[in-house]
């Protein structure tokens, strides 16, 4: 396996020369992939490159995900943000191979500890799910099946993955129930789901999740059916396990206030596309990608409630993902469209260590390097030139 | 649940006034005079008096009502007109005979149906589904009298592998202990009643059946289908089980809870007698007796059978509500306060 597969986006060498390093470094974690069992050098431990997946349906195919690479190191937060129907939760359900048909991956791997997860058979890929690989669903009220106490569907996967007889998996059930904060779990582990409130059973959803002690916990909208204060609960729950376990997380959301307080880095995707790929403190701090702005510029902030201006929106809809747009998904939304946008694709290109999806920071772009900040945009869209910040 | 099972009981009682008030009424509007059938035709005028006299047919209808249920209150369903037996006792005569047919076509039915159903689900619009698709459609618009004959000719006439009709071989008739032939003859110890009994009973059991299997594919398929698409079963193929444990842990146990009532109703219509297929098949059950004594307008058989099947029905549909609580715990039927 050597060179760049196809799957990879393309990559700009930028000045700076932390960035180029950084290049490097994830070049190298792409030409070898890990020992088996063990861990990359880079502590790599999911890689996804150029995944795509497809839904065949009857009046064409929806292309859910088109060539999402992102990369998971080990004991990292990882958020994919996005609006309803970008993608993200498709992807989480391709890495898992979750998906039914008619969505169908068709393009790309996922490399896990070096093995690719989307041509693994059955037996082993039933191994890696709920053991190595666990998740979590966004409706607690729903994803918990009815008919069975949260014993009966607690000890399933620990006495499938690590083996125990019933007593032992009770016991281990008993204790992940006492680690996520359940009372008197001892009792409450007879009840069934619809005897419980939203925010125990997805407690119990993050009990299940865990027990087997994953290396990797998928988070799809973990908290979005929570209220507000049980919504805190549990990604300090989180948090406060992925601390202690040492696990990785990738956490699936559309809500920017929850990637501030968790996620190392953030994936945006539009379309199921990735168009910006950052830290979170590079997101924050300076968005780069008209989308993101536009994201973050659409939250409310305590400032706002003495503004006369009304909360910025992006203005339009997400297209109809059976007719995207021909060139930029985003260009019909985007307030800084040029002629370019609308013809031609743009790129997944490396700047200053983030990745972005926009001809206006593509080298040799005239209009480049213009970075906007929250405050900048919201003082009324006042374009501050920075050139300083962007490789020639 | 106790609160609950009395209360369903209670209500058998109005349930039964009302099939009574019905069947009684319906039976002497529309049927005729049973004199003339009892006595012949040549009979004398006073004869015929003297007979409804003695039958009670001459009073008030109100009156013969009052006096019926008086007596079916104290466990009397009356005499038949023409054997003058105790009804209940003809009743029981060949009541065994319908249910272990309908047992045994309930359980051809269920175990088909659910089998055909599942498998139709998870390889949605595969072979197998249209498959079981057209299997269900060709159960239902069957007429049975002539599926009960195609079987007769086929499985009897052409290969000579089953008997044609009857319950048994009279020559190996176990001795009558529970009027039940396949139980009679394990008491008895008498394999070769048990068996030659047994392949008595597949042919009518798959003709009655057949309806009834194919309602319950349909159910279970819809019903499938439904579960499959649930996030429970995502959850379930999350954790890492095998398929067959997603499909027959997770989403049939959902499944079933419909499925269920359509299993009690059906066999509660099964139990009320098979008309054809016990004509079909010479089957000496409740159904051809109820023909028979609708013919011969035998008021006091048809009232009893009637009852009975009401009462039946009743009794299934209870305990089809008594397993959906077993199947799915958040049906609590006592009022028992749960957070």
């Amino acid at each position: 396996m050597t060179g760049v597969p196809p799957g990879e986006p393309m990559t700009v060498t930028a000045g700076p020369a932390g960035t180029a390093a950084a290049c490097a470094a994830e070049a190298r974690g792409v030409a070898e992939p890990p020992p088996k069992g063990g861990h990359g050098e880079a502590g790599l431990l999911l890689q996804v490159r150029g995944l795509s997946t497809d839904f065949a349906m009857k009046k064409g195919t929806v292309h859910a995900v088109i060539d999402v690479s992102f990369s998971v190191r080990e004991g990292e937060v990882l958020a994919i943000v996005g609006e309803s129907g970008s993608g993200k939760s498709v992807a989480a359900l391709s890495v898992l191979g979750l998906l039914q048909p008619p969505g169908r991956c068709v393009a790309g791997e996922v490399l896990y500890k070096g093995r690719d997860l989307l041509k693994l058979p059955k037996g082993e890929m039933r191994d890696i799910r709920g053991n190595h690989i666990s998740m979590i669903f966004q409706e607690p009220m729903t994803s918990l099946n009815p008919v069975f106490t949260i014993e009966d569907q607690l000890t399933e996967s620990i006495r499938l993955h690590l083996k125990l007889d019933r007593r032992a998996a009770v016991k281990r059930a008993v204790e992940m129930l006492r680690l996520v904060g359940i009372p008197s779990p001892e009792k409450r582990i007879k009840d069934y789901p619809h005897q419980m409130s939203g925010g125990m059973r997805q407690r119990v959803m993050t009990a299940m999740a865990l027990s087997c002690d994953p290396d990797l916990l998928i988070a799809d909208e973990p908290t979005t059916a929570l209220d507000v204060t049980i919504q805190a609960q549990i990604l300090a729950l989180i948090s406060d396990l992925r601390d202690k376990i040492g696990m990785a997380v990738i956490l699936i959301t559309h809500d920017l206030g929850v990637v501030a307080e968790t996620a190392d880095r953030v994936i945006v995707m539009y379309c199921g596309q990735v168009v910006e790929e950052a830290t979170t403190e590079q997101l924050f701090e300076r968005p780069l990608h008209p989308y993101t702005l536009g994201l973050l510029r659409s939250i409310p902030t305590m400032e706002d409630t003495e503004a006369t201006e009304p909360l910025y929106m992006i203005r339009g809809m997400v297209p109809n993902p059976l007719h995207l747009p021909r060139g930029c998904a985003f260009a019909p939304r985007c307030d800084r469209r040029r002629a370019r946008c609308a013809a031609e694709q743009p790129a997944l290109i490396e700047v200053e260590g983030r990745k972005l999806r926009c001809f206006l920071f593509e080298p040799g772009c005239n209009q480049a390097a213009t970075a906007l900040s929250p405050e900048s945009a919201q003082a009324g869209g006042a374009v501050r030139r920075a050139d300083s910040e962007v490789a020639p | 649940m106790l609160k609950f099972i009395i209360k369903r009981v209670l209500m058998v009682i109005p349930v039964m006034i009302g099939v009574s008030i019905i069947v009684f009424s319906l039976m002497r509007v529309f049927s005729p005079d049973p004199a003339p059938i009892v006595l012949g035709q040549h009979a004398t005028q006073e004869a015929i008096t003297t007979w409804r006299m003695a039958n009670g047919l001459d009073k008030p209808v109100v009156v013969q009502y009052l006096t019926y249920l008086w007596g079916a209150l104290q466990g009397d369903l009356g005499v038949s007109y023409f054997s003058k037996a105790s009804v209940a006792k003809e009743i029981g005569a060949r009541f065994p005979a319908t249910i272990e047919l309908a047992i045994a076509a309930i359980i051809f039915a269920s175990i088909f149906g659910i089998l055909l159903g599942v498998v139709a689900a998870v390889k949605k619009n595969s072979i197998f589904d249209a498959a079981g698709s057209l299997i269900a459609l060709v159960g239902v618009s069957i007429p049975i009298f002539w599926l009960g004959i195609l079987l007769i000719m086929f499985f009897s006439g052409f290969l000579h592998l089953l008997p044609s009709g009857g319950r048994i071989n009279v020559l190996l008739e176990p001795a009558r202990v529970t009027g039940f032939y396949m139980v009679d003859a394990v008491i008895a110890g008498d394999w070769a009643a048990l068996k030659d009994a047994l392949l008595h009973l597949v042919l009518p059991s798959l003709a009655l059946g057949m309806y009834s299997m194919a309602i319950i594919t349909r159910m279970t398929r819809s019903s499938m289908l439904e579960s499959l698409g649930q996030e429970y079963v995502r959850t379930a193929r999350a954790k890492g089980l095998r398929e067959i444990k997603v499909v027959g842990k997770h989403a049939l146990r959902n499944s079933l809870i419909p499925v269920t009532t359509v299993i009690g109703l059906q066999f509660g219509a099964l139990l009320g007698g098979a008309l054809l297929t016990e004509s079909v098949f010479s089957w000496p059950g409740i159904g051809k007796f109820t023909v028979d004594s609708i013919l011969k307008s035998d008021f006091p058989v048809v009232q009893g059978i009637v009852l009975l099947v009401a009462l039946i029905f009743v009794t299934v549909n209870l305990v089809a509500d008594l397993v959906y609580a077993y199947l799915d715990p958040r049906i609590k039927y006592a009022s028992k306060k749960e957070g």
